[in-house]
């Protein structure tokens, strides 16, 4: 196996997690409680054995098998939480594996974010040699570049003037610009292009294309399926710390896309209603799918069409009320909307608020009208609390449980097609009169 | 786990220059690691590039710049000199009492300065720590080196007093880097075991100033070592900043409380505080990025 870049066998990685206190709903109560937790440590003390760390470990990533060839390109794509930044930055040896071995073949360059260790005192050409050393440049190599590190981030005059004085816009192009430089055997990515304005996004993708076909070994994150789809040869999947499968991008993609159960269930656990130890999970979240106008299941929607959203969740506890919230986000990770099911933010009074819920499984739709949205990609992060008399209380809260992309149909075999900037599009009134003849 | 296989095939042959690989292997680390010195030689430049961005931004935006280096030690100094020795008179081994105590002034700020911002080093620089790769160890001895800027100035307030006093340097002068590489490896050596402490507990960081606030009394700098008596200060001397110190005095003004048993004890000291400082941090380093 001589064109071996990556070698991946048995990896696994442990956290701990420290475990979740019940609230101390008052000053005396976090007396006791100390009193009552100390005098326990103390008695373990004096009979010798001292608790180790309290707390559970979860596993990150478990059983990770997998190998990439020198000049491959990887995409790894999952769920938030689902173990790609682990996998990264084990990788690029920020972090050890608990478990199993990961042998490297050359030069790692890592960039997890845009800009590492950018002093804000310091002008832009000093940046330029901290954050190129930091990425694991030398000297020499950071000299020999620097004029093309600059001609790319177009700073221009701005280069002795301290980056704090920058906009971000700059900023982001002057970290970019020297991260894109980095020339090491193998580089690892994490979504840094998701930054920047829409000209610079396109100019980072093409210095990103020339980097992925001069022959490097480049393994790249994101969550925005296009640019896996177009960067790499093949893909990888992680769903909650395991791969889930592996092979070629489109192949991948389409089982990333079409899986409707993606990461639920998701409970909610209210303090209180028991020892901490055993509490009891009051909401339970089955499943969150995306529908079309017929009622089924969808990723590729028309942006003209009503889209659903069914939010399917079990409540175990009679009499409790909830609110239950979608939150949608582009495929830039920006916030676009929220919407919950309350009287006043509902229309035709579809909502269940400030009523007792009994126990049962519960369906909650919401119907996004057509011409709202842009065609872009989108996910859905799902919130449920409990209501609690005037406020809302403890929260489930699903992150990115379903994504679907919305396809502009009726103009796209227009050969006049234009882009339209934002997250949303709605449908505006427009009229366009003469107001004075010449 | 449903496997699509790879399609081993379609991997389009690129055009691969042969080169020397080296491989590296990730897996968990064994307990009783060893320091991996090779490292640290080559990611020497990291360091350099984290030393001169220290030294860059100490005194950016101030309108007096280095001048502070300068005017922090001289300050203290008139402070001493009123309280200790017009008002209460400490007794200096027949020195001028500013000068004297500006040569005990010296070395114990550079120790103190090192051994706080390097065991700041960790936390101060966590977007570091999450982000990059580099040896940890790095950053507390960044900040160990770059405190040598501060002495230098602060040496040229030494050497005016000196000539106001109408002290004579001598050639005993000559051996001041020896002391100052002493108070360098206590430095680091306290700062590497508090570094690593307080990635975990940020108590530590308010210990800091009463930890060096005893550890400056213990110190004889506003007054001679000369009062300690003469059989218990070879003990006194497990204290690496009293050897430090004194040998400063010696050099400068021609004390003579210093003896062989004293800079031996000393040493050992220093040596072991960095020794295990440094195993220490290494045992802990692998978890820095998950704990911070």
């Amino acid at each position: 196996m001589d064109d071996l870049a990556i070698q991946v066998a048995g990896l696994g990685k442990r956290f701990r997690i420290a475990k979740r206190r019940p609230r101390n709903d008052t000053f005396r109560d976090a007396i006791t409680r100390t009193m009552r937790s100390s005098r326990r440590w103390m008695r373990d003390a004096m009979r010798g054995r001292i608790r180790r760390e309290s707390g559970e470990t979860i596993r990150a990533l478990r059983d990770i098998n997998f190998e990439v060839r020198r000049g491959e390109v990887l995409g790894i794509i999952g769920h938030n939480g689902s173990g790609k930044s682990t996998l990264l930055k084990i990788l690029s040896r920020i972090t050890e594996p608990s478990e199993g071995y990961a042998d490297v073949y050359g030069r790692v360059g890592s960039l997890l974010e845009v800009g590492t260790g950018f002093h804000h005192e310091l002008s832009g050409r000093e940046n330029i040699y901290l954050n190129g050393a930091m990425l694991g440049m030398r000297r020499a190599e950071i000299d020999r570049k620097f004029d093309q590190i600059v001609a790319f981030s177009q700073i221009g005059r701005f280069l002795d003037t301290p980056v704090k004085r920058y906009s971000s816009g700059m900023y982001l192009r002057l970290a970019f610009a020297v991260a894109a430089h980095l020339d090491t055997d193998i580089l690892v990515l994490d979504e840094v292009l998701a930054v920047g304005d829409h000209e610079f996004q396109k100019r980072c993708l093409a210095k990103m294309r020339e980097v992925t076909q001069s022959g490097r070994t480049v393994l790249f994150v994101s969550h925005g399926l296009d640019s896996v789809r177009t960067l790499c040869d093949r893909a990888m999947l992680l769903e909650q710390g395991q791969i889930a499968c592996m092979g070629s991008t489109s192949q991948v993609i389409d089982h990333y896309v079409n899986d409707g159960k993606l990461g639920v269930p998701t409970s909610l656990s209210v303090a209180g209603e028991s020892d901490a130890e055993g509490a009891i999970e009051p909401v339970r979240l089955h499943s969150v799918s995306v529908l079309d106008p017929a009622g089924n299941p969808a990723r590729n929607l028309d942006m003209h069409d009503p889209v659903t959203v069914r939010i399917v969740f079990e409540n175990s506890f009679p009499g409790e009320s909830y609110l239950v919230q979608i939150r949608l986000k582009d495929q830039y990770g920006s916030w676009v909307l929220s919407s919950h099911n309350e009287e006043a933010a509902t229309i035709g009074g579809e909502y269940f608020l400030l009523r007792p819920y009994p126990a049962g499984l519960f369906e909650a739709h919401c119907r996004i009208p057509g011409n709202v949205l842009n065609d872009i990609t989108y996910t859905v992060t799902v919130v449920i609390g409990r209501w609690e008399g005037d406020n809302v209380g403890p929260t489930l809260q699903a992150d990115h449980v379903a994504t679907f992309t919305l396809h502009d149909y009726s103009r796209a075999d227009r050969n006049h097609s234009r882009h339209f900037i934002g997250p949303v599009r709605p449908g505006l009134v427009w009229r366009t009169d003469l107001a004075e003849a010449a | 786990m449903s496997t699509i296989s790879p399609p081993l095939e379609t991997a389009e042959p690129r055009s691969l220059p042969s080169i020397r690989r080296e491989v590296l292997r990730l897996e968990p680390s064994q307990s009783g690691t060893v320091v991996r010195y090779a490292e640290l030689w080559e990611f020497r430049e990291v360091l350099y590039f984290i030393i001169w961005r220290d030294i860059k931004i100490r005194y950016k935006q101030t309108v007096l710049g280095l001048a502070w280096a300068v005017l922090q030690p001289a300050a203290t100094i008139l402070i001493f000199s009123v309280v200790f020795g017009l008002w209460v008179q400490l007794p200096t081994d027949n020195a001028p009492y500013a000068v004297f105590a500006l040569a005990g002034l010296l070395p114990w700020n550079f120790f103190q300065s090192g051994l706080s911002q390097a065991a700041n080093s960790l936390v101060g620089n966590s977007n570091l720590l999450t982000k990059v790769y580099f040896p940890r160890v790095l950053l507390p001895l960044a900040n160990v080196v770059t405190g040598l800027v501060d002495f230098s100035c602060a040496l040229l307030v030494l050497f005016a007093l000196m000539a106001y006093y109408r002290v004579s340097p001598s050639a005993r002068l000559l051996l001041l880097p020896f002391p100052l590489l002493l108070a360098m490896v206590a430095s680091l050596g306290v700062g590497l075991w508090l570094a690593a402490l307080s990635v975990r507990f940020r108590d530590v960081r308010h210990l800091i100033p009463f930890l060096l606030q005893i550890w400056m009394y213990s110190t004889p700098i506003v007054y001679p070592a000369s009062l300690v008596p003469e059989r218990l200060r070879t003990a006194y001397a497990l204290n690496p900043m009293v050897s430090v110190v004194e040998w400063f005095r010696w050099s400068i003004l021609g004390t003579h409380t210093l003896s062989a048993s004293m800079v031996l004890t000393s040493c050992l000291t220093a040596a072991v505080l960095l020794v295990t400082g440094l195993r220490y941090f290494r045992k802990m380093e692998r978890t820095f990025a998950d704990v911070i």
